[in-house]
């Protein structure tokens, strides 16, 4: 654009200044986390690592550490075969109602979370008469995962078109083997970061766990939620914090590893 | 296979229909009476009104602060930096989103703090740190919810085609007039897009304000307050509709400007 270099400078500045104003409460979580003091006081006087040994001892954030990895990976299994079958079937067949089928997976994440939690949390209560527990949180966690992973795989679908799986067929192979042969290969990456992108989501989500868990039950939000306003469990909120700050600079790294179109797929849903 | 789609219907559908029945104010049991008296609750009780009234506004502030942050970055990104920066960049504002949205959260607290950083930079010129209250739900959530906007303007920005902008400059616009009257209305469904995300998000947020927001309540807070202590599911139905209907409403809004295709 014919901008003065002015102009320029100043939206770089602006840039800039935004980036900073988003990076700067991440470091302070992790710099907060060495601090000898209990308060959030700046700067920061003394440094230690106590509360780091005190937070690997930690019981309780280490269960809700393993509750959310199992959760969020039960919950990324479902959403890679329901949405990926979802995907194949809206693609490849067409049938009544095709065009409400993708309206509502894409429902569980375009309305407000508390709605989609007591959804479910009275379905799952009142209508199918469970108990609330791992059980729940996995189907609903999954409820709002499919659509990351449904609409990666829609998207590599739409651009591929069917000519390679006719071919296939045509050439004698049959439904199973022409997706274990041809289409899988073609979707692997889109599933990887449809699956990618779903566990993140899992592994963060908060209000809708909070309905339809249990009590036994604690992800690691919940349990970080339950400890925030604890003065005592300060430091070893802001340890699990500053662990959480670092540990998402993987999914980044993963995404970059992919090739440049999956990228895109990672911004794409929500 | 659709039977988590069917499920999920199932589930919204008897959340409304829970939403008409009564409840037994003595004993707390749900009754399948139909009435209108939780609806008529939450427009007749004057907190209740006050409570929607200013989720509305907290969620309209979110999603103008982060258009007007979002906008010049996403022209930056979009339109002078060059295909390196550019690719950094997306990287930069993607970042974030993976850090979990309860530390980011738990961040805010501790920046907000009474002598935390806030007020460490604004001591010396004679400012405060707003400390806990809506300014800092605000802030919050405008923090939480940037990338969702930052992308799609910057999509949408890097869609509009650079002959139109030359065009408008040959033909004698300044930049800023080239800004206002063809990068902004080709911007715009892209901007609409990118609040849908910062409505909705803001809207069904409880867990923000009741970290950084002091005593004040959102509409969340009520949902959630009647789940769990009240034990009064049909009014905690009838208050869930609120945003629902609202989000239904600003998506047929938001369909009549072509933003749904910027999503």
């Amino acid at each position: 654009m014919t901008l003065s270099r002015g102009a320029r400078a100043l939206l770089l500045a602006f840039t800039l200044m935004a980036l900073v104003v988003v990076y700067t409460p991440l470091l302070l979580v992790i710099v907060n986390s060495f601090s000898v003091s209990r308060t959030f006081a700046w700067p920061p006087t003394e440094f230690t690592l106590q509360w780091w040994e005190v937070a690997a001892r930690s019981q309780g954030a280490r269960e809700a550490l393993w509750v959310s990895v199992q959760v969020a990976l039960v919950a990324t299994f479902v959403a890679l075969v329901l949405g990926t079958m979802a995907a194949l079937a809206l693609q490849r067949f067409h049938f009544f109602g095709r065009n409400t089928v993708s309206l509502l997976i894409i429902l569980p994440i375009a309305l407000p979370g508390i709605v989609t939690g007591i959804a479910l949390n009275n379905a799952f209560r009142t209508i199918f008469g469970w108990d609330l527990g791992f059980l729940t949180i996995v189907v609903a966690h999954a409820t709002f995962c499919i659509v990351t992973v449904f609409n990666n795989v829609q998207a590599r679908l739409r651009r591929l078109g069917g000519n390679l799986e006719e071919a296939s067929m045509d050439l004698g192979a049959g439904t199973f083997t022409t997706f274990r042969l041809v289409t899988f290969p073609m979707l692997r990456s889109a599933l990887l970061a449809g699956g990618l992108l779903a566990f993140g989501l899992s592994f963060d989500e908060i209000i809708v766990t909070t309905f339809t868990a249990g009590a036994q039950q604690q992800t690691l939000p919940i349990w970080i939620f339950n400890n925030l306003f604890r003065p005592n469990q300060a430091p070893v909120v802001n340890v699990v914090a500053a662990v959480l700050v670092i540990a998402s600079i993987i999914p980044i790294w993963i995404a970059q590893r992919l090739s440049g179109s999956t990228s895109e797929g990672l911004t794409g849903a929500r | 296979m659709l039977w988590l789609g069917v499920a999920y219907l199932g589930a919204l559908a008897a959340l409304f229909l829970t939403s008409l029945w009564g409840q037994n104010s003595f004993t707390g049991e749900i009754e399948r009476t139909w009435t209108l008296d939780n609806f008529r609750d939450l427009f007749t009780i004057e907190v209740y009104r006050t409570i929607t009234w200013r989720t509305l506004a907290v969620a309209a502030l979110v999603t103008v602060v982060d258009a007007l942050i979002a906008f010049p970055i996403a022209l930056y990104m979009a339109k002078v930096a060059s295909p390196r920066v550019q690719r950094l960049l997306v990287i930069a504002v993607l970042m974030p989103l993976w850090a979990s949205y309860l530390v980011k959260a738990y961040a805010w607290r501790g920046m907000l703090s009474e002598n935390g950083l806030v007020s460490w930079v604004a001591a010396p010129f004679g400012l405060d740190s707003p400390g806990y209250g809506l300014t800092a739900t605000i802030i919050t959530l405008a923090y939480l919810w940037l990338p969702y906007m930052i992308i799609p303007v910057y999509a949408g920005l890097e869609r509009l085609p650079d002959s139109l902008i030359e065009a408008s400059s040959d033909l004698g616009a300044s930049a800023a007039h080239t800004l206002r009257r063809v990068v902004l209305p080709m911007a715009f469904p892209a901007i609409v897009a990118g609040a849908i995300f910062t409505f909705s998000l803001s809207m069904g947020d409880y867990i923000a304000v009741r970290i950084v927001g002091g005593a004040n309540q959102m509409l969340g807070n009520v949902v959630y307050d009647n789940v769990g202590a009240a034990n009064n599911l049909p009014f905690a139905a009838a208050v869930a509709t609120v945003p629902v209907v609202v989000m239904l409403v600003f998506l047929g809004a938001a369909r009549r400007t072509g933003a749904l295709e910027n999503l």
